[in-house]
């Protein structure tokens, strides 16, 4: 029974991470339309801004980690934005595939870039939040888990508030929900998506931070496992719903823990993907998202 | 109607073959293997390209099809050769029983393709995609779990039955099939539903069966690409017919051009061989070192320049004859 609710600790604290990637799928493919496959390097570009800023701060204090997670957020705001520009951007008119296609280009590119930046080497995450453990009634708790939850909960309730009640966040809904009747309504779209881009890639790099923090190890392919995950759960979720992303997200966490705590622990990577591919057949539109009529 | 052209390349395309056959013990043993790994790599990119290229649907799956053609011939060979052919056989029922077993490749993926394409399908670009690629990931995490065929570790001991003629022989024989597939009615399908879905629905496809159609035939030739690598390679681990895999096989599809088979088969082959121009000319100055290593980045820098700047594809020659309406 204690390990029970320590696995499923550990499986929240799992899942808001990927919650917090996945909802940087889902804000994209919302403005956009398209899997940014990119978005899962952006996440470890986030886990190394951190790394060397949490450096820099000496670490283990409170001041210094949440110094290096908003340091590692903001380059990684400047990076996304700056990956829509050069790499999207020029492609708004063109088929999905095309934007696919170069998404998975830029992905690639990272990782070797990261891979001629940071080195191929995996290296040691410093404690750069003071972390404890403490246990309760058998249950060892580690303070990172309840860290983790604690940011991503202080994180979405930010963005909820940004996406519902400010001008930024009304003018991303509409142009989510229809690009052209935004810009007629003299939204600067091309602002709006940079902007997209910005507070998803900043969620993301904030995942990374956090999960260093938790696993601290890091490496270029750092996001390829997490990423691909987060991708499920905003799919599982319905892509493009910002509460159905985290839903999935944490879903996912929970039942990827609870599966490699098991003795199947070998068929975890797989039941990821049974799982989606039996959401998709039964409900297309992922969990939370609502079905559309297509336009002839 | 093109057939007939289609079959006379085709029995052209078998003679070098077996020219190749009988001259590979001549070769030069480097020259043979990269000529072999052309060869598989054409059959994966035009089978990839039936799907994504003339079907129009996105699979990041294929190097997923091609470990599940792989491991299936594999085990024919190694599995279950030995308790079947007698101890002391002569060399042409061995290479009897590596067709049926590159057959028997192609048959396993083909069915996986019919398991995986027939509730995929009917999602739309996107979703079809992250199935695809969670399907290749699906396929290494059994194959991992499967003891009798190496788990994580691989499988090897496997012959070396692959040669020259039957890798020429199964690049012949899929492009040969494409090619017919396409300008059959299925093919005037597979373009109806490339070009607009919708449109060919309400004229009473069924865009759903051609695209299974399609995504079938394609995994089969990726099975009997499986089937050679495997014969060729004579240890196979599951990590090799990963996501990156399957990338590689999607770029050697775009830089030849979407649904342009020739381009394709072009794209195949000089994105086989550019590695090793570029391990040529690293070895030419310790100073020329880093070109060698710099390969994944340039296919990343490839990509993305040829979707900014040439989307249709570098190989993608405007076509003598326009494409039926």
């Amino acid at each position: 029974m204690a390990e029970l609710v320590q696995q499923l600790i550990n499986g929240v604290s799992v899942g808001a991470m990927y919650a917090l990637i996945a909802i940087g799928y889902t804000l994209v493919y919302g403005v956009l339309r398209f899997i940014n496959f990119a978005h899962s390097d952006v996440f470890m570009a986030g886990a190394y801004a951190g790394l060397h800023v949490g450096q820099r701060m000496g670490g283990g204090s409170w001041a210094g980690g949440l110094v290096a997670m908003l340091a590692a957020m903001a380059a990684c705001a400047g990076l996304g934005i700056v990956i829509e520009r050069l790499a999207y951007k020029p492609l708004r008119e063109r088929s999905k595939l095309t934007v696919l296609i170069t998404a998975i280009g830029v992905s690639m590119l990272l990782q070797n870039l990261g891979q001629l930046v940071f080195g191929a080497t995996p290296v040691a995450f410093p404690e750069t939040l003071p972390a404890t453990t403490f246990t309760a009634g058998g249950v060892v708790v580690s303070s990172k888990d309840m860290v983790v939850v604690g940011f991503t909960v202080a994180l979405l309730g930010a963005l909820e508030f940004v996406v519902l009640r400010t001008k930024v966040g009304t003018a991303m809904r509409a142009v989510a929900h229809n690009h052209q009747a935004a810009a007629l309504m003299g939204i600067p779209t091309n602002r709006i998506i940079s902007v997209t881009f910005g507070l998803g890639s900043a969620l993301a790099a904030a995942a990374g931070f956090l999960w260093a923090y938790k696993f601290p190890r890091v490496d270029p392919y750092l996001g390829v496992m997490p990423g691909l995950t987060a991708f499920v759960a905003a799919v599982l979720g319905g892509i493009g719903n910002i509460t159905g992303a985290a839903l999935g997200g944490l879903l996912l966490g929970v039942i990827e823990t609870l599966v490699k705590g098991s003795r199947w622990s070998t068929w975890t990577e797989a039941v990821t993907f049974v799982l989606l591919i039996l959401v998709l057949l039964f409900r297309p539109a992922g969990l939370l998202g609502r079905a559309q009529a297509e336009k002839v | 109607m093109k057939d007939a052209g289609a079959r006379r390349w085709w029995v052209a395309a078998m003679a070098v073959a077996a020219l190749l056959g009988w001259l590979e013990p001549r070769l030069d043993i480097y020259l043979a293997d990269v000529l072999a790994r052309v060869g598989i790599n054409v059959v994966l990119a035009v089978s990839l390209n039936l799907i994504n290229g003339h079907a129009g649907q996105f699979s990041l799956g294929h190097a997923g099809f091609m470990g599940v053609g792989a491991y299936a011939a594999a085990a024919i060979t190694v599995l279950a050769g030995p308790h079947v052919l007698p101890t002391s056989c002569p060399d042409w029922l061995h290479q009897g029983w590596f067709l049926l077993a590159l057959a028997g490749g192609g048959a396993a993926a083909a069915l996986a393709g019919l398991l995986v394409g027939a509730p995929s399908l009917r999602l739309k670009g996107d979703y079809l995609a992250i199935v695809t690629l969670g399907f290749g990931q699906i396929i290494g995490v059994i194959v991992r779990n499967m003891e009798p065929l190496g788990g994580a570790l691989g499988l090897s001991g496997i012959p070396p039955r692959t040669n020259l003629f039957w890798v020429l022989a199964a690049a012949a024989t899929t492009v040969y099939g494409v090619t017919t597939l396409v300008n059959s009615t299925h093919g005037r399908g597979f373009i109806a539903t490339h070009d607009d879905e919708v449109a060919a629905e309400a004229m009473g496809l069924d865009t759903t069966r051609y695209k299974i159609v399609a995504f079938v035939t394609g995994a089969f030739f990726a099975g009997v690409a499986g089937g050679l690598w495997g014969h060729f390679k004579l240890t196979i681990s599951p990590k090799e017919f990963d996501f990156n895999r399957s990338i590689e096989i999607v770029v050697m599809v775009i830089v030849g051009g979407m649904g342009r088979t020739a381009g394709v088969m072009a794209a195949a082959t000089v994105l086989t061989l550019l590695p090793e121009g570029l391990r040529l000319v690293a070895g030419l100055s310790p100073s020329l070192k880093w070109v060698g290593e710099s390969r994944p980045l340039l296919y990343a820098l490839m990509l993305i320049a040829l979707m900014l700047l040439r989307p249709q594809g570098l190989f993608a020659w405007s076509r003598a004859r326009p494409r039926p309406a």
